[in-house]
């Protein structure tokens, strides 16, 4: 029957993987800005910006070198590279000021990198191809099957979470983060370098965003453009996690991975059980790109601070 | 050396053919508004490109072009027509890619007595009870490469699975297609505008036992599903209207593409000699191959230098009739319009290849249509 | 009291110049010949009505709302929805078929923000700071893929539809149609002063400077929060239904996220706390967007480094650069 494909193990399977990995890249979008958030205070627009950035450095290393690692490499290094550049040219002098202007400001940064990298690259996607080691699909348990590379992709985004928490709780850089986390002031008066401190937190988070760039452009179309869509999902993120909490990034980035997927999935289906098939499609398809929005108006309702916020703010 | 003659004596001919225009011909100023920035600028550069070589191409002094960039947003593109039709005194608007922006623009300028070429995009709104006298859609209406995907998977294919963004364009793609196929639906996935990962519905593709896939996604949605496609290990073959195989999405696609059968009005290896001519002449001024909005754009430019050629286009009832002669040579070989303004042409099915040196593609398989019209040319009341 | 009047003699003068500019320019523009500034200016217009009522709810207020394209966006399609029933004669509501007049569509803009922001803001108005940025973005995304995926009205299509019609006035032409925007505008801004003056203009700028404060007056900031934000939405959706008739089109892209951020951008371009900040943001916006426009296609990165650099070293905006010293109102 049109409409309704069977609801097998293999397929739910597949469902829970794409979820989780979609929730592995928000994470790595995420991560970033609530470490940028709670270290420094500033809310960074420009995250989706950084992201593309990797994007676009991954898909021209690797179509010049004709090496995708070579390109990761490049994608990592030139996020990392803008945001450090970001970060002591311009948002250090905004600093303690109102959010206000630091929005506005990176809201700039959009526009002038947006823009930028069209002039570099002119008006049309680059192409990026998943590298000859991670090319096709592996057997799922059910008889189903799934890309190799979305299974290197959620690897990946495991091992970075993995790594994030333990530079976090078991380095000097970690300890004077959390120092930084708690009281700014503290810091400065323990003789912390404050400038390199928010630098390398700055390019850090930058790397994250252009490493989930440099791993999706192989899978996506390497526009202008691209990374917004991804920040706006990570806001999301990061509201429903509560923001400066990276174990809150991390929840709540599989959690709107696995509803969003699931919500396109199950939603038409539901609702052929009591319209016709295009209909149904149709109206699942409307509410489902709701449905994450409803997802953090119940959180906030019940918990205004998020997840694993703080009470206070 | 083979194609260098070739191509100037293909200009000759051009010049030839056009220079009697230049003598005669009374003023005609051309507003184009077109999206230049944005994610979907490849789209009107090649627009722009092709428009302004076939101008150059005819060195008429008494046609002149002024294009805009309205960054795909509906709000700008009024604006600058309003500027245009205001303060620059254009006679003619043309440029405009998407459905929504001519939408915006066509109907307030067509009342404000501008013609209106269009050299992409026919919505279905435009094609029926609201056609207009002075809206020429140069390109094809809406529906028709879907209805020729349609026929073709009747030919093909017993059960189709079909996909298209949720928004009008996306359900006039579904609609357009059922309107001429026959077999069973293996299901209808509708997913959303501009999104990126794919998995979910190749998922549901996988499991549905659906024996083609007819998808419309168009610029980076088209993309990423391809690619996204081609890694899944799903091998149920696509089908798809020509916008997401064409010269301009090809390069970003790659190899995902190849083998894909699509439908347009046009294909680089169409055996005309005014497409020949076109091609070389577009390689040799911009060093790529056209893509289908290319063409569509340089017919425009002919149709409206033939227009010019017999009419004054301050006597709007001669332009209007000399424009619906069609008196140009069209890269799509037979051109001509139907009561509503809008093409009477073939339609094709292409195939994604490669060329010898690496470059991907399009290579003409089958006609589905030929002379199709448009199934809303009934409901419009223009003689 | 930081009115028009008593302003610093030099942000009284810079006030007077942009009001003369706005009332002035298209008059001038159009007997010199050039009809199309008169479109210009009643952007600027209808642009400048909207960050001012924003600037209600970000500038007394002190809610950074980055949603704001929402009530925008739902102003213009209330327009165009009255307007597409009474074209077509399908009833809309009750059997009434829509209507044609600007007044009425302007009253169902600011019904229709007014319904909307009630539950957004209060829900969002349980947190603040960049949580309430945030959230209002949400808000703002659900309602432009509602929007989107809607097919009665156009979906992403948008709505297509004849400009409406005022009592007295052919508004199909372009000054007497700039005339009614100037109007809203006037008016808008003596909303903002007289919000301002009042009691509950007052107690809402002591919430934002110190709402513990305030809470320790018996005052809840909560209801005031809420009121000020149901406001500023009520007059952006009034600004939302005349931008759709500047057009004749209102459409999701109104709705989008971009356009909340132009919001705020017009706010803090203009000088944040000032009456007419928000108009100069927005008259300058336009001219910007214009010259840069005619000038290059890569305007937008130009537009970037100036806003960039009005973010950085101007922080109370052209009117901070002009006037001199910085509100934090």
């Amino acid at each position: 029957m049109p409409g309704i494909s069977p609801l097998s193990f293999a397929l739910l399977l597949e469902q829970l993987l794409n979820g989780l990995q979609l929730g592995v890249m928000l994470f790595l979008m995420a991560a970033g800005l609530t470490l940028i958030f709670g270290v420094m205070g500033v809310i960074n627009l420009a995250h989706g910006a950084l992201y593309m950035i990797g994007a676009f450095a991954c898909a021209a290393v690797a179509a010049a070198t004709g090496s995708y690692w070579l390109g990761l490499a490049a994608a990592l290094t030139a996020a990392a590279a803008a945001g450090a550049l970001i970060e002591a040219t311009i948002l250090r002098r905004l600093y303690g000021r109102d959010h206000l202007e630091q929005v506005l400001a990176t809201f700039a940064l959009i526009l002038i990198i947006s823009e930028g990298t069209r002039w570099i690259f002119g008006g049309f996607p680059l192409f990026l191809d998943v590298p000859p080691l991670l090319q096709g699909a592996a057997p799922l348990p059910g008889g189903g099957a799934y890309p190799i590379y979305r299974l290197a992709i959620i690897g990946v985004g495991a091992a970075a979470a993995l790594g994030l928490h333990l530079l976090i709780s078991r380095t000097r850089l970690g300890m004077r983060i959390r120092a930084g986390e708690s009281d700014r002031e503290m810091i400065g008066a323990l003789g912390v370098e404050i400038g390199r401190l928010y630098t390398l937190v700055f390019a850090l988070g930058a790397a994250l965003a252009g490493l989930a760039g440099g791993m999706i452009g192989a899978l996506q179309s390497v526009q202008v453009g691209m990374g917004e869509p991804m920040l706006i999902l990570a806001f999301v993120v990061i509201v429903i996690g509560g923001i400066g909490s990276i174990w809150g990034a991390l929840v709540g980035a599989v959690l709107v991975g696995v509803v969003d997927t699931m919500g396109r999935f199950l939603l038409p289906k539901a609702f052929a059980l009591a319209y016709p098939p295009s209909e149904a499609s149709a109206m699942g398809a409307a509410v489902a790109s709701l449905l994450i929005y409803l997802l953090m108006a119940v959180i906030l309702a019940l918990r205004p601070q998020g997840l694993f916020g703080a009470p206070s703010r | 050396m083979t194609s260098g003659f070739m191509l100037r004596s293909a200009l000759g001919l051009l010049l030839a053919a056009t220079a009697p225009a230049a003598i005669q011909a009374a003023p005609l100023k051309i507003g184009m508004i077109t999206t230049l920035s944005g994610a979907g600028a490849g789209l009107g550069v090649d627009a722009r490109d092709a428009f302004a070589l076939a101008l150059k191409q005819a060195n008429n002094p008494e046609a002149t072009l002024i294009v805009e960039d309205d960054a795909q947003k509906p709000e700008l593109a009024v604006q600058i027509a309003d500027k245009m039709i205001q303060s620059d005194g254009v006679d003619v608007l043309t440029g405009i890619i998407w459905s929504n922006l001519a939408m915006a623009v066509v109907p307030n300028a067509v009342d404000q007595e501008i013609f209106y070429l269009s050299v992409n995009a026919g919505p279905s709104a435009l094609a029926g009870a609201n056609c207009h006298e002075n809206y020429f859609n140069v390109a094809y209406q809406n529906d028709n490469f879907h209805e020729a995907m349609g026929q073709y998977a009747a030919e093909t294919y017993k059960n189709t699975l079909i996909m298209a963004p949720n928004y009008p364009a996306g359900l006039d793609a579904l609609t357009g297609f059922k309107r001429y196929y026959t077999g069973e639906l293996a299901g209808e996935i509708h997913t959303q505008v501009g999104q990126s990962d794919y998995a979910a519905e190749i998922a549901q593709i996988r499991a549905s036992g659906a024996d083609s896939v007819f998808f419309f996604l168009p610029g980076g949605m088209g993309i990423a599903f391809l690619k996204q496609y081609a890694q899944s290990g799903v091998e149920i073959p696509l089908i798809g209207p020509g916008f997401s195989f064409s010269q301009d999405v090809l390069p970003a696609v790659g190899d995902a593409a190849l083998g894909v059968r699509n439908s347009a009005s046009w294909s680089p290896d169409l055996e005309n000699e005014a497409s020949r001519a076109f091609v070389e002449a577009f390689k040799a001024e911009y060093g790529r191959l056209p893509s289908i909005y290319a063409a569509q754009a340089w017919d425009t430019a002919n149709l409206l230098l033939s227009a010019q050629a017999k009419a004054d286009v301050k006597d709007p009832e001669a332009f209007r009739a000399a424009l619906k002669e069609a008196d140009f040579a069209s890269v799509r070989g037979k051109f001509g319009f139907n009561h509503n303004n809008h093409p009477i042409q073939d339609i094709y099915v292409r195939e994604v290849a490669k060329l010898e040196d690496g470059t991907l593609t399009n290579r003409i398989v089958a006609k589905a249509f030929e002379d199709r019209g448009d199934a809303y040319a009934e409901a419009c009341k223009l003689p | 009291m930081k009115s028009l009047i008593s302003a610093s003699p030099r942000e009284a003068a810079a006030n007077l110049a942009i009001l003369a500019l706005l009332i002035l320019g298209p008059w001038a523009a159009l007997s010199a010949g050039h009809p199309f500034y008169v479109t210009l200016a009643t952007k600027a217009a209808i642009l400048a009505l909207a960050a001012t009522g924003l600037h209600l709810a970000l500038g007394l207020g002190g809610l950074v709302s980055f949603g704001h394209a929402a009530f925008f966006g739902l102003g213009g399609y209330a327009a165009g929805i009255l307007a597409t029933h009474a074209g077509s004669g399908e009833a809309l509501i009750f059997g009434w078929a829509g209507s044609r007049e600007i007044l009425l569509m302007i009253c169902a803009a600011m019904g229709l923000a007014l319904l909307a922001a009630l539950p957004i803001g209060a829900i969002s108005l349980r947190t603040s700071g960049v949580y309430f940025l945030m959230i209002t973005l949400a808000f703002a995304q659900m309602i432009y893929y509602f929007a989107l995926s809607w097919p009665a009205y156009g979906g992403d299509d948008g709505l297509s539809f004849r400009r409406g019609i005022f009592p007295g006035l052919n508004s199909a032409r372009p000054l007497p149609f700039f005339w009614i925007c100037l109007g809203a505008l006037l008016i808008g801004l003596a909303i903002f002063q007289i919000l301002r003056a009042s009691r509950f203009g007052t107690a809402l700028e002591a919430t934002r400077q110190n709402p513990q404060r305030v809470e320790a007056l018996g005052i809840e900031p909560f209801g005031l929060r809420l009121t000020a934000f149901a406001l500023s939405a009520m007059m952006v959706g009034a600004a939302g239904a005349l931008f759709a008739n500047l057009n004749r089109f209102a459409s999701p892209s109104m709705l989008s996220w971009q356009m909340s951020g132009e919001l705020i951008m017009l706010i803090l371009l203009g000088g944040r706390g000032r009456l007419l900040g928000p108009t100069a943001g927005a008259l300058l916006f336009v001219a910007m967007e214009h010259v840069l426009g005619g000038w290059t296609e890569r305007w937008q990165f130009f537009l970037g480094l100036a806003v960039l650099g009005v973010a950085v070293f101007a922080r109370g905006g052209f009117l901070g650069l002009i006037a001199g010293g910085r509100r934090d109102g």
